[in-house]
């Protein structure tokens, strides 16, 4: 692939975030005379930005990467992505917007009215955003790796300083038109490149995958070597992915601009709309792929097919300029999901008690974005290349395995207490977590023990649960008092006029 | 290396009994600083029986036990002790026929002379320690539920204070405005008519009866409506800037919290000023906080005369700043007060920062 243009590409993606971020604060307002007041954030923008955050290097990349190499099965992987906003949409999206929680630590605090339920809130938020960050900086040297030529470091450390640097600055924080767009670009540097590979897709004669050689397992669901192994995976995967997504700490913050409970409803059935629309590109990707770059399988390094094929397929200065586009929505997608998630982090580390009483706001938002990026950073660094889509698998496993039953059963359960709630999250993640950090440790072999630790969702969400619920019971001498409240809170739509008991 | 070093920075036994005991006065002040109730009783009770010693500890109001702590305490036979100690208006000790603990002491609780409330104490053995360590402890609650008592009335004198804004706004602003509407009924009916429909929304915001809290949107609407009668008056004398990011207009804030400093801006800084000048209302997001900033090129004022009315000295004419300083500081912190900016004839500039959520100020 030429570096000039995709090096361009990336260079001009980098500035611009850098500008808007530098100086874009004029685009975050709406300036004139009278009646701004009035103009709230549409579900539309909303959504737009949710998908914009929401979409990182694994959609992006990964998930035509995972295709390629597993086939079938990895179809559940956007499927989940998108169906778990159902799940928000049904259990979550209006309570959540009600509760008048920013985050989810405040949530938390919210609901089971204690601090250490918080403080254990927040240090999730913080492990959850590490997962998630780490991938995308690996993912972001990879990409710059094949298009340039540089080493894999160079693009991780460009991603995150660029963050850093963003957050730092004041500006990208969560300005709901600059993510709306990204959604907008990614959507565009996928789509524009696809109709140009379909078109030579159909002149080749349209071969299938089965012509190029694939075999029954990678067509067909189901079909590996052990069907047990393949159905725990794939019903593990489900959870995480349909449960998990409530739990994602830069896409919760969002739902905030939303007006009210039914905006919030809106917005996210938008979101499943946009998201729906935007996953049937890399799935396309993948099966193309797997006709013209199934040798890339061989090499292990699958996350860069959506890069690589313009200039197998088509070539020339046409391929170069498509290749440039895909390579400039990648970098879209690393900035954009990284931003959010250092922003959530860094609020959270802000909001504890060295950020609170020692630096104050400014200096602890300062110090939290760097503390926040410099780890996932090294990590990243230092660990072994792991496929970018099962990386964030990992972050979905453990939001599903504390956030989802912390938000279910806070929501619909008058009798979750305190001591349960944090019981249940920290059973979850201990599990969850411990299970991610020893796949991180051990490699992969293939077998019982690496799928449960690779794919802990299918056991470590049903024990959160059962914590959580259990230690509740055990507990109901200590139900917040003011439970009755907080569920009318939650659960009145706002047109209602009733005494909502405002205030302390 | 640990344990010997701590205990000698520690001080002697009798230093650690002290603090000790002090330690679990602490625990139990913040349940009784909200007041009396069966929730604080029973937060407050725990520590009270371990600050003793006692086997069973019992806490009751004028009517009723609020709560028990220990074991074998039949909620009648305390309340029927309690009732005595109360109408005796000090401590007394009986004997009552009790299986384990026959020996009970009583302490009233009293706050700023009327008798609230007292404390059970049982004992196996008939104590003057445990008699003198419970009128102590007695003494030591009342001087706790009297601080609740004045944290109770500071905050109905806050509420007053609130009422007194909603009242106050009237009657410069609305013989003023009704002046300007009035000076339009001839030449342009129809934007006399308009500017009468803002007056009417302005007057239903601001003397709304309901809920201390209110969402930026509204706030800003409300200022926007006042802007535009100022105007009405000013002409071209006031010229009006309002920026503000989307994303903070669903935050909650006090109600009334940002329309004062906006009405501080007119009166105070441009009024006085012959060529008039620009009123900015900036609110913009940052991260896990919105901030509002209402900015003026008048007069100014001098900081000292500013420092006077936020502390409290009433006695300038800016009520209005010292009231959402207050406000603000008892909802959200002392780290959230207002930010004034100001100089003889250097303009104003106020700012606010409140957080997207607080505990207890969600709705």
């Amino acid at each position: 692939m030429s570096s000039t243009y995709a090096a361009v590409a990336v260079a001009v993606v980098a500035l611009a975030t850098l500008g808007i971020g530098l100086f874009g604060l004029r685009f975050s307002r709406t300036t004139s005379d009278f009646y701004v007041a009035s103009r709230s954030v549409s579900p539309l923008w909303n959504s737009s930005a949710i998908g914009g955050e929401y979409l990182s290097a694994a959609s992006y990349l990964g998930i035509a990467g995972l295709i390629l190499t597993y086939g079938a099965d990895m179809v559940w992987f956007p499927v989940g992505w998108t169906a778990g906003y159902l799940v928000l949409l049904a259990f979550v999206a209006a309570p959540l917007r009600r509760s008048g929680a920013y985050t989810l630590p405040d949530f938390t605090q919210m609901r089971v009215q204690s601090t250490t339920a918080r403080a254990v809130a927040s240090m999730l938020v913080v492990v959850i955003g590490w997962l998630y960050l780490m991938p995308q900086f690996q993912g972001a040297g990879l990409v710059l790796h094949t298009v340039t030529g540089a080493p894999t470091w160079v693009g991780s450390v460009m991603v995150a300083v660029i963050v850093v640097v963003n957050v730092i600055s004041g500006g990208m924080r969560s300005i709901t038109f600059v993510q709306a767009f990204q959604y907008w670009l990614k959507l565009t540097a996928l789509l524009v490149p696809l109709v140009f590979l379909l078109h030579a897709w159909t002149d080749d004669g349209r071969p299938t995958p089965a012509d190029a050689g694939a075999s029954a397992a990678w067509l067909s669901p189901m079909a590996a070597d052990a069907p047990g192994l393949a159905l725990y995976a794939t019903y593990s995967l489900i959870v995480a992915t349909f449960l998990g997504t409530m739990g994602l700490p830069h896409v919760v913050v969002r739902f905030y601009t939303n007006p009210d409970g039914r905006a919030a409803r809106r917005t996210t059935l938008l979101v499943l709309a946009l998201l729906g629309v935007f996953y049937l590109l890399p799935t396309a990707y993948g099966v193309i792929g797997r006709v013209y770059a199934a040798d890339l399988v061989a090499t292990g390094n699958t996350d860069i097919v959506v890069l690589e094929l313009p200039m197998r397929m088509i070539g020339g200065s046409l391929g170069d300029l498509l290749g440039a586009l895909l390579t400039a929505g990648a970098f879209a997608a690393f900035l954009s999901t990284s931003s959010g998630l250092t922003m959530s982090v860094a609020g959270v580390l802000a909001q504890g008690s060295v950020g609170r009483r020692v630096l104050g706001p400014v200096a602890g938002l300062r110090a939290g974005a760097v503390v926040g990026t410099v780890f996932p950073l090294v990590l990243a660094l230092a660990s072994d290349q792991i496929a970018v889509a099962s990386s964030v698998g990992f972050a979905f496993a453990v939001a599903a395995s504390t956030f989802c039953p912390l938000l279910v059963l806070g929501i619909w359960w008058r009798r979750l207490t305190a001591a349960g709630a944090v019981a249940g999250m920290l059973a979850g993640g201990i599990g969850a977590g411990g299970a991610v950090v020893a796949t991180i440790v051990r490699g992969s072999d293939d077998g019982w023990l690496d799928l449960l630790l690779s794919r802990p969702a299918a056991w470590s969400v049903p024990i959160a649960f059962a914590t959580m619920v259990a230690v509740s019971l055990a507990t109901q001498n200590r139900r917040p008092s003011n439970v009755a409240r907080t569920m009318v809170r939650l659960h009145t739509p706002e047109r209602l006029l009733l005494d909502r008991a405002d205030g302390p | 290396m640990w344990t010997p070093w701590s205990r000698r920075s520690l001080g002697s036994a009798e230093d650690r009994a002290t603090y000790e005991t002090l330690h679990t006065a602490s625990l139990a002040a913040p349940a009784l600083r909200r007041g009396l109730d069966e929730d604080s009783a029973s937060a407050s009770l725990k520590h009270l029986r371990t600050l003793l010693g006692a086997p069973s500890v019992a806490l009751t109001d004028t009517e009723q036990v609020l709560a028990v702590e220990g074991s074998r305490e039949r909620r009648s036979d305390a309340m029927e002790l309690a009732r005595q100690a109360i109408a005796a208006g000090a401590t007394q000790a009986f004997s009552t026929p009790h299986a384990h603990y026959p020996h009970a002491i009583v302490a009233p609780l009293t706050v700023e002379d009327t008798v609230v409330g007292a404390l059970v104490v049982r004992s196996p053995t008939s104590s003057a320690g445990l008699a003198r360590a419970t009128t102590e402890v007695a003494r030591w609650m009342s001087s706790q539920l009297e601080l609740a008592e004045l944290d109770k009335s500071r905050t109905a004198l806050m509420e007053a204070e609130l009422r007194a804004l909603r009242a106050q706004i009237s009657p410069h602003f609305v013989y003023n405005s009704l002046g300007a509407i009035a000076s339009f009924v001839r030449t342009d009916p129809e934007r006399a008519r308009e500017l009468l429909l803002e007056f009417a929304d302005f007057t239903r915001y601001s003397f709304r009866r309901h809920g201390e809290f209110t969402t930026l949107a509204d706030e800003l609407q409300s200022i926007e409506r006042y802007l535009v009668l100022e105007k009405a008056r000013f002409g071209d004398r006031l010229h009006v800037t309002v920026q503000v990011a989307p994303e903070v207009l669903s935050v909650r804030l006090p109600f009334l919290s940002i329309q004062p400093l906006v009405e501080n801006a007119v009166r105070h800084g441009l009024e006085r000023k012959a060529d008039g000048g620009t009123v900015v209302v900036i609110a913009r997001d940052a991260g896990n906080e919105a901030v509002i900033t209402v900015e003026d090129d008048g007069v100014g004022e001098d900081p000292d005369r500013v420092r006077r009315a936020l502390a409290g000295d009433s006695a300038g004419d800016s009520v209005g700043l010292g009231n959402v300083d207050e406000r603000m500081r008892t909802v959200y912190g002392n780290a959230y007060g207002i930010v004034i900016e100001t100089a003889p004839s250097a303009g104003t500039k106020v700012t606010v920062r409140v957080p997207k959520y607080a505990p207890g100020a969600e709705r």
